[in-house]
């Protein structure tokens, strides 16, 4: 009984760090109607930034959340206004050709300055035994974080000014235009925050796991089959994907093996794409 | 303004090429094998990009399955050998068998449209990627697929697999010409417009789709079995490259979508500029992947045929004229 | 002359809305045909029920003997049902010989290439678009554009022709061109079904007229009787202006004036 509990946790552990990961895809993509191929690059450039930080001045990975995400913030509005602007309403192929190049310079990048490495920043923080699941303490306060950004999010994107100008945009660019709201600034900005939450997941996730170049796609394939589980542009819609991933990966990796588990994610993906071209839940996306 | 586009003179084209394939196939008795592999490759590009074309130019569906149908050619085509079907026979039965497979997938996977239809695409790189990773028995997993090297020493080899890619290249470019002058390659290019309307005026969309889909799967089967039979080893990360299916939409891109000749200019200028500028920065053969696509997507937007040469001319031509008619002027006074 | 189309009890739903309510009529070849409602009527829906773009819920439509409830849009357009749309849709990259082109290659049955292009020469004559063939389509003024949308379906050969409010947004003398046009375009055989607003061109064109209101047949017969039906008054001047006109013994909308435009 306690494997199933256990395989549960593990799942909800790892599925609340999805979330934090898919929540800044899922926004860019319902408000810009972009995809960000960067978005994998952005998380393992968090991780490299606090690991470090960590390994040379002894920064807290926990300070480095901070640090990290005003840096990621920065440079995802920078590249937003710079370049991604001047393509925001071309056709798909342009759009996902741009961030996809500028993910291979990214990540080039980091592949000579960093190399490939697997890296983790390991704190020994103890583990949780609660009637014979374990619980780590790195993970617990990684998962409790990354929910706590999400929150944070959620919140910001409903009482705050910008945020619901962002959200205005999402529902309708046109109208929102209409009501003065300066939408380049809002892409920018809402780019910049997807930077961020997801350079914020990425020092998460190296307390947690080794962190690699090598996995920058893998995180944005998770990222998809998160928003087409749960919805665009939403972060309620960001969790149930992500909580639902974590779950189906735990349950998957257990019985058919770690590899397993990523195929099944996006076999999974590809059948809910063919039998519901606009995702399971949520808004209908862009197209 | 596509009534007014300047179109490159279609005789004058068909001549062009003429002659360019005269140059690769002469390859083999005018340079060394490193040309020759050149070649090789500007035809296998060439064909590859061609194909692309079919689903992404004329039906304006962003794919990103190249790598796809490529790699699953190389496998088929590499069991097929070993296996101990005759190299050109397991070429055959692996374009078949990726014809197929293109064939009834495509019906599910258009249902897709826009930004689901390009994530779709890539994910079936992926789940085949996977899949080829994890059936150890049959593909040898990480562990990569030998294939039997063709007996007759390396000219004779090169040849051979320079006039196979060259044969895949024509066979490609002559189904393109067909598709451009036919019904549907015009009904392609209404549903790559406004899929609706298409619908309304009579069109099968899905019949046509599934059609240019199956066109783009056709020949990367055949580039796949040959490439694995030329390389001799296949390996799940290389054969389902991300590289090869972002690069091969890129260089049809820079040549011009959803005409003839496009692509393959395109082709072979990537060919040429890895060649040159890249192999010479092989650190850094990613971000320069990376810089060209941002600069081709903010200056050459519509590609290089797309470029208005006549105008140009006529305005170079026109500033020349102005010049020469002040000093005339100034002369008079 | 036979039953072109016959619609039975034709039903939708979207969520919660009852957008068509079990809508039954027919259509006998050659006539021309009025069908007009208050906005949100479901004229519309009615008219993608009938060609597939949208599934019904229930009831059938039967074109030309064969039930075709749940065809797909361009099976109708190829068994003779066009249509035409209140936003004109293009191939915005086209010349306008090509769009017209378009609709004679597919559901016109061309045999070629070539032989569309001069089916296509041939209607945008006829609509008097011939002078504009080679310039692209987005280059033309919103009368042209209805035009050539016009030349398009008639190029797809139909025997039954949706126009879905051809003249919105023309002045009077462009609505005066747009009646002839349709005028000439019955002549040919084509029989019409016509959404339309204008009372003038209904009243003038339609040897019968269908009203319909919230998703509901309320009236179908001869303009004359059908505008001083009560419940078509009702529908679009109120139970009040109704009941007072019931109670005065008076006509419910005057025919003479034939240049009213119903309110929306």
């Amino acid at each position: 009984m306690s494997l199933y509990a256990q395989i549960v946790v593990n799942g909800l552990m790892l599925g609340a760090l999805y979330a934090c990961i898919a929540v800044g895809f899922s926004l860019v993509w319902g408000v810009l109607n972009v995809i960000n191929m960067l978005h994998g690059s952005f998380i393992v450039l968090g991780g490299y930034l606090a690991y470090f930080a960590w390994l040379h001045w002894q920064v807290s990975p926990f300070v480095m959340l901070l640090a990290v995400s005003v840096g990621l913030f920065l440079l995802g509005f920078l590249l937003q206004y710079g370049l991604v602007n001047r393509v925001v309403s071309q056709p798909v192929l342009t759009t996902l050709t741009l961030t996809f190049g500028l993910d291979m310079i990214l990540y080039n990048l980091m592949n000579v300055w960093f190399d490939a490495t697997p890296r983790r920043i390991s704190l020994d923080l103890g583990r949780l035994d609660l009637n014979g699941v374990i619980v780590p303490n790195d993970r617990l306060l990684a998962m409790l974080l990354a929910l706590a950004m999400t929150g944070v999010l959620y919140l910001v994107l409903r009482s705050s000014r910008i945020g619901r100008a962002i959200v205005a945009v999402r529902m309708d660019r046109d109208a929102a235009t209409l009501m003065g709201i300066r939408v380049g600034r809002v892409y920018a900005i809402t780019f910049g925050i997807g930077a961020l939450m997801a350079g914020a997941c990425g020092v998460l996730m190296s307390v947690v796991f080794p962190i690699t170049t090598n996995i920058t796609g893998l995180l944005l394939g998770k990222a998809f089959v998160i928003c087409v589980i749960g919805g665009l542009g939403t972060v309620p819609g960001a969790l149930v994907g992500g909580l639902a991933l974590g779950l189906i990966e735990s349950v998957a990796g257990n019985f058919l093996g770690a590899q397993s588990a990523i195929l099944v994610g996006s076999l999974l993906m590809l059948v809910l794409l063919m039998t519901r071209p606009t995702g399971l839940i949520g808004k209908r996306g862009y197209q | 303004m596509n009534a007014n586009r300047f179109r490159f003179p279609a005789r004058g084209a068909h001549l062009l090429f003429a002659g360019g394939v005269l140059l690769l196939a002469a390859m083999p008795f005018l340079a060394d094998n490193y040309f020759v592999r050149l070649a090789t490759f500007v035809c296998m590009y060439g064909a590859l990009a061609l194909s692309w074309n079919f689903i992404g130019g004329y039906a304006g569906y962003p794919s990103f399955s190249t790598a796809a149908f490529v790699g699953l050619g190389s496998y088929v085509g590499g069991l097929l050998q070993n296996a101990g079907v005759p190299m050109v026979l397991a070429w055959l039965g692996a374009t078949v068998f990726v014809s197929l497979f293109a064939a009834l997938l495509g019906g599910a996977i258009l249902r897709m449209k826009g930004h689901y239809f390009a994530i779709g695409s890539i994910t079936l790189v992926e789940v085949l990627r996977m899949v080829a990773s994890l059936w150890v028995d049959v593909t040898g997993g990480g562990d990569g697929l030998n294939i039997r090297i063709l007996d007759g020493g390396p000219d004779f080899a090169g040849r051979v697999f320079l006039y196979a890619m060259l044969a895949v290249m024509l066979c490609a470019w002559a189904t393109t010409l067909a598709v451009e002058r036919s019904r549907l390659g015009f009904g392609l290019r209404c549903i790559s417009q406004n899929e609706e309307a298409a619908d309304m005026v009579g069109i099968d969309t899905n019949r046509y789709k599934t059609a240019a889909y199956t066109l783009s799967a056709v020949y990367c089967g055949t580039v796949g079995a040959i490439y694995a039979s030329w390389v001799s080893y296949i390996a799940p990360t290389d054969a389902f490259g991300i590289l090869l299916t972002l690069k091969v939409p890129v260089m049809a891109m820079l040549g011009g979508l959803g005409t003839v000749y496009g692509p393959l200019v395109g082709a072979t200028a990537f060919v040429l500029m890895e060649e040159t500028i890249w192999a010479r920065f092989l650190d850094y053969h990613q971000a320069i992947l990376g810089v060209v696509i941002v600069l081709l997507i903010f200056f050459l937007p519509g590609g290089l045929l797309k470029i208005d040469y006549r105008r140009g001319l006529a305005r170079i031509r026109s500033a020349a004229w102005a010049r020469a008619g002040r000093a005339t002027a100034t002369e008079v006074r | 002359m036979g039953r072109l189309l016959e619609v039975q009890a034709l039903d939708k739903h979207f969520g919660g809305l009852h957008a068509t309510r079990e809508v039954s009529f027919a259509l006998e070849e050659g006539e021309i045909v009025g069908l007009i409602g208050p906005n949100g009527a479901g004229k519309t829906t009615l008219v993608n029920l009938i060609t597939g773009v949208v599934r019904a819920d229930g009831g059938s439509v039967v074109f030309r003997g064969r039930d075709v409830t749940a065809q797909r849009p361009w099976q109708a357009a190829r068994s003779g049902l066009a249509r035409t749309f209140q936003i004109v849709q293009p191939f915005p990259q086209m010349t306008v010989l090509e769009n017209v082109c378009a609709g004679a290659l597919f559901a016109g049955h061309a045999a070629s290439l070539a032989q569309a292009e001069r089916d296509a020469m041939d209607h945008l004559e006829f609509v008097g678009l011939a002078h504009e063939a080679r310039r692209p389509a987005t280059a033309l003024t919103l009368p042209s554009r209805k035009r050539l949308e016009l030349a398009k379906s008639l190029a797809m050969r139909p025997r039954l022709l949706l126009l879905d409010e051809v003249n919105a947004g023309l002045n009077t003398a462009e609505i005066d061109q747009a009646l002839a046009l349709m005028r000439a375009i019955a002549a040919r055989g084509v029989t019409i079904l016509l959404i339309e607003h204008l009372m003038k061109v209904v009243m003038s064109l339609s040897q019968r007229i269908l009203v319909l209101h919230q998703g509901e047949l309320i009236a179908q017969g001869e303009p004359q009787a059908v505008i001083r039906d009560a419940r078509v008054v009702e529908a679009y001047l109120g139970s009040k202006f109704a009941a007072r006109q019931a109670a005065h013994g008076v006509a419910a909308t005057p025919a003479a004036d034939t240049t009213t435009e119903v309110h929306r």
